[in-house]
């Protein structure tokens, strides 16, 4: 794709935080959840203003790629990239999403998620 | 730089949680954010992806059309079911040039529900049309607006070609046993529709 060679260019100051890039480490599922332990998010104080806010957000408790991003005001692809970078450095854990191959695993998700609704 | 097994505070060590996803899509104003927010433990949250010629994040830009930035809302709600399971709604954006946006929500969804207004059925065409060439299980639900024409279910099934083995029905955007009701159907049917892959040997997959 001819114009992602450099996005730079276009970019402005959304991507600031990211140093303009705009490609993220691994393509994280908007529910993809994850959370991180205060250890986790003590060391992310050092890994930028951002970072540290997102760690934050994520700090004991499972959050989706889409909530930090909502909660955090940031583009849903800076905080992608930024997600991504945290979790290769360790600082925060991804969680698994719903399985996408395996009919007996993803038998058992659909199983959980309705009896889940229904005791709502 | 490998990072893959550094593990300063244990984060391996964590729980699993899965998650899971299904999909409210509809033509414009339809009910989507309603509907959402009906059943939701969160109020409706929104995120915002950017698009410009140069692509970020999320889009393909060879289908924005022109050069300029655009800013796309899309918002989701979220009901925890268990401490290991967590199930997100996810709403599609109403605008109809949004669309290349559709397929990276649904990716990996569980099934999808179409929602339909009643005063306007034949805006519901372009959604249909879209989940037909999809492989996600979806339902159709009609959310009835006061004062719409009452319609009987098999009569929206004829007019808008909806084929037999898609589930259709009737709910209201706002309340919340209707919501759940709607959501269950989409459940059932993706098992239904998981089954039946299976027994015919087909390799199932999603989205
Ligand atoms: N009477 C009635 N009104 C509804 C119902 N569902 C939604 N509404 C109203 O219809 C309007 C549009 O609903 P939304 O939930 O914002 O629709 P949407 O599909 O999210 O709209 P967009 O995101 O803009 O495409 C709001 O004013 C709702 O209060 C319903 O079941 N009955
Ligand atoms: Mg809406």
């Amino acid at each position: 794709m001819e114009p992602r060679r450099d996005p730079r260019g276009a970019l402005v100051r959304p991507y600031a935080v990211t140093r303009g890039r705009t490609e993220p480490l691994q393509n994280i599922a908007l529910e993809a959840v994850l959370s991180c332990t205060p250890t986790q998010s003590a060391e992310a104080r050092f890994a930028g203003h951002d970072k540290y806010r997102i760690a934050l957000v994520c700090e004991g408790r499972a959050q989706s790629l889409a909530e930090i991003a909502a909660y955090t005001r940031m583009p849903l692809g800076v905080t992608r990239v930024l997600v991504a970078d945290l979790v290769a450095e360790g600082l925060l854990t991804l969680h698994t999403a719903a399985p996408a191959t395996g009919f007996q695993e993803r038998m058992n998700l659909l199983g959980r998620v309705l009896s889940g609704l229904r005791e709502l | 730089m490998d990072f893959a097994n550094y593990d300063p505070a244990g984060a391996s060590r964590s729980r699993e949680i899965i998650s899971a996803k299904i999909v409210i899509a509809g033509g414009f104003g339809v009910g989507k954010t309603t509907l959402v927010g009906a059943i939701s433990e969160i109020t409706p949250l929104t995120t915002e992806a950017l698009m410009t010629a140069a692509g970020v994040g999320i889009d393909d830009p060879s289908k924005v059309p022109g050069k300029e930035t655009t800013t796309v809302a899309m918002d989701f709600g979220r009901i925890t079911m268990a401490q290991d399971l967590i199930l997100y709604l996810f709403g599609t954006p109403g605008q109809t040039r949004f669309w290349f946006m559709w397929d990276e929500i649904i990716r990996g969804a569980v099934g999808a529900a179409v929602l339909v207004d009643t005063r306007r059925i034949s805006d519901a065409f372009a959604p249909l049309d879209y989940f037909e060439n999809r492989n996600l299980p979806y339902v159709v639900a009609l959310n009835r607006f006061d004062g719409a024409p009452v319609y009987d279910l098999e009569e929206v099934r004829e007019s808008l070609s909806i084929s037999p083995d898609v589930p259709l029905v009737m709910c209201d955007a706002r309340q919340r046993e209707s919501v759940k009701q709607v959501l269950v159907t989409v459940v059932e049917h993706a098992m239904l529709r998981l089954q039946a892959e299976h027994d015919r040997g087909y390799p199932a997959s999603v989205g």
